[in-house]
């Protein structure tokens, strides 16, 4: 496309941002500053996650974008028409046929395999920021690794609920070092944070930040001892493909109170009701 | 009263400690050391440079000269001279602080539990259960109703927050703990009551404290020693009954005949 540059951004943007990526990947779950760039779209609608994107993104990669797991959402159909005409590159909706997925809120049911970059869109980058306002108190805490305050939370949770009740941005531990949230993933998606075969990106577009998970790096979800880490459960599998081991999204299918559990990875769901066909 | 024991061992040393903020504000040329499981009080009115002292003493005003020296088990440690890291794991381990301000000291979105919980859970403890234990236990010591662990502070009174407050800092036994005006904006009848409390938990748990406060009567029954402060300097120390009973300096004197009788 005439008048911008491949993916975009500036390609000294690109190296700026490839910098703070190199950084980040060597503090694993560090957060690392980046000069955020003015994106053609809003903040909060995935500008860190498609910065990251436009700064990694090669000729010959293949692209894929999810919105809650899904590839025809909005923001996943038009963050990847984006990239198709500003870099020219090839998308899939397959997940085994990227090498690079953009992604809000999941992880693909289908598992990651070496070479392929998962690309986070984070809205709040500080896992310590629901307690703690000032960022200069958040960067000392992380420095001397005062890390009390998240069990706050998850005591206040099994105060008030009897269980851990966070689902979402459930906090990590990366490498036994930081304390970082994994983005709004449901906690169901925490496990395969875990010693993931790809490499895993994080960019906050708002907060200038970004962080990451290198492979095979440990990832531990907080928790007490006597209340344990668990990941979600549904009674029944996805009424569309029958998968038992995938996160579910409910359906509202009319209004007198009909409604279904589908998975909610679309291209997970699709690949299984084929192989059924 | 009971005296202090004074062969006890030195835990905190004050060498000619400076803090300005301009001529005469602040504090300045401050010379103390404090036994273990010793009650100092420092008095004095209003900008008499208590409240500054306080903050440089724990670790939260870097000093302009002269040094804090805290004997840990380890040997001294010079607190402006050790690192930001060792300075807040003493702060948070060994050390207690008690605001005047209990909305300061107490997170008040969060509930009674977990506030006395924070302290053990930085130190590392994650077992709900002991949390818990440990939160209703101390709810009991400091006379607040153990059924109200899972309230949140902003729906106590002032007392019982200041209460929860004490609770929340002693929870992790500390060695040496500061006090800033603990009865400020108590009523009377109340403030009776927290210091009573504060007397019996201070001799239970062998506390060392520094406490500071405008308030002589606060200071008669918790200290064991006094520090008149004016304009930034002490002007007189001792034993708290030879200070309040047979002033020396014309200030001490003042501030003694200033107290009202009911």
């Amino acid at each position: 496309m005439n008048g911008y540059n491949f993916a975009y951004l500036d390609e000294q943007t690109k190296r700026m941002i490839r910098r703070g990526l190199l950084k980040a990947v060597a503090i694993p779950g560090y957060q690392v500053p980046f000069g955020g760039r003015e994106m053609p779209m809003p903040y909060g609608w995935g500008t860190g996650g498609m910065q990251l994107t436009a700064s990694i993104l090669g000729e010959e990669d293949v692209l894929k974008v999810i919105d809650q797991g899904a590839d025809d959402t909005t923001n996943a159909v038009s963050i990847r028409a984006f990239f198709e005409r500003v870099a020219g590159v090839e998308t899939t909706t397959a997940t085994a046929d990227a090498n690079v997925i953009q992604t809000r809120h999941r992880i693909p049911e289908t598992p990651l395999a070496a070479g392929q970059i998962l690309v986070f869109q984070v809205p709040i980058p500080e896992p310590l920021r629901f307690i703690e306002p000032s960022e200069e108190e958040t960067r000392m805490m992380h420095a001397l690794e005062e890390y009390g305050v998240m069990h706050v939370k998850l005591y206040e949770d099994i105060a008030r609920h009897g269980h851990i009740a966070t689902t979402y941005a459930y906090p990590v531990k990366v490498d036994g070092r930081y304390v970082t949230d994994p983005s709004p993933i449901p906690k169901f998606d925490n496990p395969k944070l875990h010693m993931s075969e790809a490499l895993m990106l994080f960019g906050a577009g708002r907060e200038k930040r970004l962080y990451a998970i290198p492979p095979h790096t440990r990832v531990e979800s907080l928790d007490f001892e006597d209340h344990p880490f668990e990941i979600q459960e549904w009674d029944a599998p996805c009424a569309l493909c029958g998968a038992r081991d995938s996160f579910l999204d409910e359906v509202i299918t009319d209004d007198r109170g009909g409604r279904m559990f589908v998975c909610s990875d679309t291209d997970y769901c699709q690949n299984r009701q084929e192989e059924v066909a | 009263m009971k005296c202090p024991q004074l062969d006890r061992p030195t835990l905190l040393e004050a060498r000619d400690l400076t803090r300005l903020y301009g001529p005469g504000k602040g504090c300045e040329g401050i010379d103390f050391a404090l036994r273990s499981g010793e009650v100092l009080g420092i008095v004095g009115e209003s900008g008499s440079g208590k409240s500054t002292l306080l903050r440089t003493l724990c670790g939260m005003e870097a000093p302009d000269a002269g040094r804090v020296v805290y004997h840990a088990h380890e040997g001294e440690l010079d607190l402006y001279a050790i690192g930001e890291a060792r300075r807040r794991a003493l702060l948070r381990m060994e050390w207690g602080l008690v605001h005047q301000n209990p909305r300061d000291g107490l997170r008040l979105g969060v509930s009674a539990g977990a506030n006395i919980g924070e302290r053990l859970m930085a130190l590392g403890e994650r077992h709900y259960g002991q949390l818990r234990a440990a939160g209703q236990d101390w709810m009991g010591r400091v006379e607040l109703d153990p059924g109200r662990i899972d309230d949140a502070p902003q729906h106590f009174s002032g007392g019982m927050q200041q209460r929860l407050q004490i609770a929340r800092t002693l929870v992790t036994r500390p060695r040496l703990v500061f006090m800033d005006e603990p009865t400020g904006g108590l009523d009377v009848s109340v403030q009776a009551r927290l210091l009573d409390m504060l007397r019996t938990l201070v001799r239970e748990l062998g506390l060392s404290v520094v406490l500071v406060t405008h308030d002589l009567a606060v200071a008669r029954l918790l200290a064991d020693r006094l520090m008149v402060m004016r304009r930034g300097r002490v002007v007189e120390a001792g034993l708290t009954d030879q200070i309040l009973d047979d002033p020396q300096h014309a200030y001490t004197q003042l501030l003694v005949s200033s107290v009202l009788t009911p």
